[in-house]
């Protein structure tokens, strides 16, 4: 990849780091960076279409130690699943057969698994030494008949941001709009409800959570002609230009998908999330709001209603438990404030949140909901989020699984919210998964049995025998 | 305090219990060079061999005097002479054990009369000490017998202190430690490390890490055990500095050593824990005058972290076990410690010990109750022994198996479940396993109005799944 066209992508318009000062996408720091590369955000971003081979073209360490490790779920094919890498040797290396060996694999993973699509994930070395993927992959199509994506986004390229928005760009400039979508079946034909075709963009169905929110959209009569990537199948991927209105789901990682769309189908979109009660019943209403449909808008209303209704009774033993208890937010790629409200309709107390990736608007979006004084933390590095749980008396901590360990070392009650945890958390329904697991943690009795200390070291008690 | 429910039926049905006659004959198996004589017929011995031959995949010393219809009627004591001396002139064993059945207790068998004429008769075996315990079946479970084994072979082999001089700390270095049912070999290996760490010389009664570990010897046959406490250290748990008992039904046996010996003692339920564990070390630390080890200290560490990483799995499950009652004791206490809870406990027989178990009841009955109620009560995880399999299948949960008899599994007797180590592993097991029932996993759901490939292939399966998994959570 060409730095200008680096470049052109790390110029998003419609991310309003863009015009702050201080952004989002900005250079790593040598010696205190953590973080995923451009590969690992471009192959998270596209990995959960599940019925792709998903082929990572490069030497063993990239697929090896990230294949098949994230908590994204598939409703049918599972050929996602299976790793593949040509797992490049010094003798490719040496003699330049990368090119050579990449289209063999294509061709024996087309051979073997009959995908619809072939995802090819370019990585460090064979960028640096110059094979060129596109070419390969364009000539690997004309050969075999089956269409081969290049997604270039070799690590050094940049953050994992980036990748997210190479794997992005892939998907617009090679995929979508390649395939009309299917006519409607008629077992889901319905009478009196007219059927929209909308799009989730940046939901990834960890831990299966999008089937909370699926049932409520089917219900309304909105069809996901596609969800990137989230249990998403390639011939879905390609009808994504016909969708009336597109989502952002809770994130800017592929918010130049709903831009491009935007620009080339006039495609309005929102961004919105399925986290928490306020912001499930926000996204139905925002779909309402853009397509123009009194019908619609009618239903949707009752349904908030009816389903806020039963979520907030089956909240309140939980709410029972969890009622002012202090949380630190440190989350990653989940919006802050997001979850911050879910928090909230809990009735937990938010003391602080991690701001690293919030824009502007966000950061005053969290005003808004946890006061003026709101403790914002740009750099949530493991101290720094330690000090704030002890000086503020906070319950549990809530971030990425990475941090998990380092609490845990602390003794301090944990939640996992990053793409790798096991549990769902969106829509109505989640809530309550979310209650459940936070009071599983809080109220778990290993933390009075590592914080005490073993009892001969306590004070020696009288009378005990020497 | 938990409710006890009673028996409440007339059919024991898949039953958990396992005799107290064999009980009392595995207590024998743990004393080196021995063998039990079970005085019942054939059939009693038969069944039980064969059910420690297969739980421990070793050949079970174990006799029998085949009480017959004749002797059945006429009187079975000269079969108990008859069986002694056959035994004693032929393997020259260092303890006969005889536990009655319940066929002998019925039939009034007057062991001790027996044992008087075995001695009048046959003066050559004097030096054989020869144990009778009466263990009728129809009362107790296997582990009430094993105790009542431990409790009389204390009673005829331990010589009351002012009889032998015996004196309490005269072994500055030696702790008796009385021994449960629920312990595995596995169990004593890792007790006797603990405790040897302290620079003490334990003597396990009954050992059957010494003689039923599982391990080969040159010798090409036994009719006696191969291993197990020495006879002859019994006479000195008079000078003992300590006796450590461990499980609550050893109590009986405690109180009759300490009252021939005068040696103090030290009970503790279970090992199980960080808690147990943790009183065990400072009991052994006031015992021995020294230091927790250093390799205890870091084995704690890694405990308390296993428990940290576990209790995401453990916590709030929902487990149901089955076992006697030291046994459910322990592992019900040592899931609460995690944030698990016992939601179903089922007890053969009832004990004093399970008014402690944490759990809301506890059922003295069968593996039918247990499925019965681990239905009812949501069970997620079953413990309990090799039986449980069926048990576990019907209710479509899983099983570790844990007890007697766990005869479809190698190396069940050898698993060690106690002391930080055997905790930990015993943590890491169940969170596994409640891993890989993902229970946070969501339901697929299929949209009606999917672009799916796969799910034209199968239209019909479409339908249903998207009925079935529809609005309804």
């Amino acid at each position: 990849m060409k730095q200008k066209d680096i470049a052109a992508l790390l110029d998003e318009p419609a991310c309003a780091h863009n015009k702050k000062a201080k952004s989002g996408c900005a250079k790593p720091k040598p010696g205190a960076t953590a973080g995923g590369c451009a590969f690992d955000g471009a192959q998270i971003a596209l990995l959960p279409v599940a019925d792709v081979a998903h082929i990572v073209h490069g030497s063993i360490a990239c697929a090896g130690s990230s294949w098949d490790n994230r908590g994204t779920r598939s409703s049918g094919s599972r050929l996602f699943r299976i790793g593949m890498t040509t797992d490049l040797t010094e003798q490719d290396v040496i003699m330049g057969r990368g090119e050579k060996r990449l289209f063999h694999s294509i061709k024996q993973a087309i051979d073997s698994y009959s995908p619809p699509a072939v995802f090819v994930y370019n990585t460090c070395v064979p960028a640096l030494i110059g094979d060129d993927v596109g070419a390969v992959c364009k000539a690997a199509e004309a050969r075999w008949g089956t269409p081969v994506v290049p997604v270039d986004c070799a690590g050094f390229y940049g953050t994992k941001n980036l990748g997210n928005r190479i794997a992005g760009e892939a998907m617009v400039k090679y995929v979508c709009g390649t395939r009309e979508p299917d006519p409607l079946p008629t077992s889901a034909e319905r009478e009196g409800i007219e059927v929209h075709d909308i799009a989730l963009v940046g939901e990834y169905n960890i831990a299966g959570e999008l089937w909370h929110v699926l049932p409520l959209l089917d219900e309304l009569g909105l069809r996901v002609l596609c969800t990137l990537s989230g249990d998403a199948r390639y011939r879905e991927v390609q009808t994504m230009h016909r969708s009336e209105v597109n989502m952002m789901v809770c994130s800017k990682a592929m918010i130049n998908v709903a831009r491009k769309l935007q620009e080339a189908f006039e495609t309005p979109w929102f961004e919105g999330s399925f986290y928490g009660v306020r912001d499930v019943s926000q996204a139905l209403r925002d779909f309402t709001r853009l397509i123009d449909d009194p019908d619609l808008s009618h239903r949707t209303e009752a349904l908030i209603e009816r389903e806020e209704r039963r979520i907030s009774e089956k909240l309140e033993p939980w709410r029972a438990e969890l009622s002012g208890k202090k949380v630190l937010l440190y989350t990653g790629g989940v919006k802050s404030w997001s979850v911050i409200a879910a928090l909230q309709d809990l009735g937990m107390e938010v003391v602080a949140t991690g701001t690293k990736k919030s824009t502007e608007e966000d950061k005053a979006r969290i005003r808004e909901l946890m006061g003026k004084d709101a403790v914002m933390l740009e750099e949530g590095n493991p101290r720094a989020l330690i000090d704030i749980v002890r000086s503020n008396g906070v319950d549990v901590l809530i971030a990425g699984g990475r941090n998990m360990y380092t609490a845990l070392k602390a003794r301090i009650p944990f939640l996992d919210i990053n793409q790798e945890r096991e549990f769902g958390y969106a829509g109505y329904e989640g809530m309550v998964e979310l209650a459940r697991q936070l009071v599983l943690t809080i109220d778990s009795p290993v933390w009075p049995a590592v914080r005490q200390p073993a009892p001969w070291h306590c004070k020696k008690q009288a009378g005990e025998v020497a | 305090m938990p409710e006890i429910i009673k028996r409440n039926k007339a059919l024991s049905v898949s039953p958990l219990k396992a005799s107290q006659t064999i009980g009392a004959a595995l207590a024998f198996l743990g004393f080196n060079r021995a063998i039990p004589m079970l005085h019942g017929s054939q059939g009693c011995t038969a069944f039980g061999k064969v059910f420690f031959v297969r739980h421990f995949r070793e050949p079970i010393p174990l006799q029998t005097t085949a009480m017959d219809q004749v002797t059945t009627v006429m009187g079975s004591e000269e079969s108990i002479v008859e069986g002694l001396a056959t035994i004693a002139g032929k393997s020259k064993p260092s303890l006969l054990g005889v536990p009655t059945t319940g066929l002998s207790e019925t039939q009034g068998s007057d062991v001790n009369m027996a044992l008087k004429m075995f001695r009048k008769q046959h003066p050559e075996f004097d030096a054989i000490p020869v144990v009778p315990v009466s263990t009728p079946d129809y009362a107790g479970c296997l582990e009430t017998g094993f105790a009542k084994a431990v409790e009389a072979i204390i009673a005829t082999t331990v010589p009351a202190a002012e009889d032998a001089g015996t004196q309490p700390g005269r072994r500055r270095r030696q702790v008796n430690v009385l021994v449960g049912s629920f312990l595995t070999p596995g169990d004593l290996e890792e007790l006797k490390e603990i405790i040897e760490s302290f620079g003490l010389r334990p003597v396990v009664i009954p050992d059957l890490s010494d003689s039923l570990d599982g391990h080969l010897v040159e010798q090409d046959f036994s009719p006696l055990t191969i291993g197990g406490t020495d006879v002859t250290e019994l006479p000195t748990l008079g000078d003992a500095k300590a006796t450590l008992v461990i499980g609550r039904s050893m109590w009986k046996a405690a109180d009759q050593l300490n009252r021939l010996t005068g040696v103090p003692d030290h009970r503790l339920d279970h090992l199980m824990g960080l808690d147990a564990v943790d009183h065990l070390l400072d009991t052994l630390r006031q015992i021995s005058g020294e230091p927790v080890p250093e390799k205890l200290e870091r084995q704690r560490a890694q405990l308390r972290d296993a428990m940290l990483d576990c209790h995401f799995m453990t916590g709030m499950a929902r487990i149901a076990v089955a076992a006697d009652p030291d046994l459910l004791n322990a592992f019900s206490q040592m899931l609460q410690g995690v944030g698990a809870e016992t939601v179903t406990a089922v007890s053969p027989v009832n004990a004093p010990v399970l008014q402690q178990v944490p759990a809301n009841k506890v059922k003295v009955g069968d593996l039918e109750d247990l499925e019965k109620m681990a239905l009812d009560d949501g069970a997620e995880l079953l413990i309990a022994n090799s039986h449980g399999v069926e048990s576990a299948q019907r209710l479509g949960i899983p099983l570790l198996r844990a007890g007697f008899p766990q005869y479809d599994i190698l190396g069940g007797y050898q698993k060690c479940w106690i002391g930080y180590r055997g905790t930990r592993q015993a943590l890491f097991d169940i969170a596994n396993i409640i891993l890989s029932l993902e229970k946070g996993e969501i339901q697929p759901y299929r949209s009606i109005y999917a672009q799916k490939p796969e799910y034209r292939e199968s239209t019909h399966d479409a339908t249903a799944a998207t009925s079935a998994g529809g609005l309804q959570h």
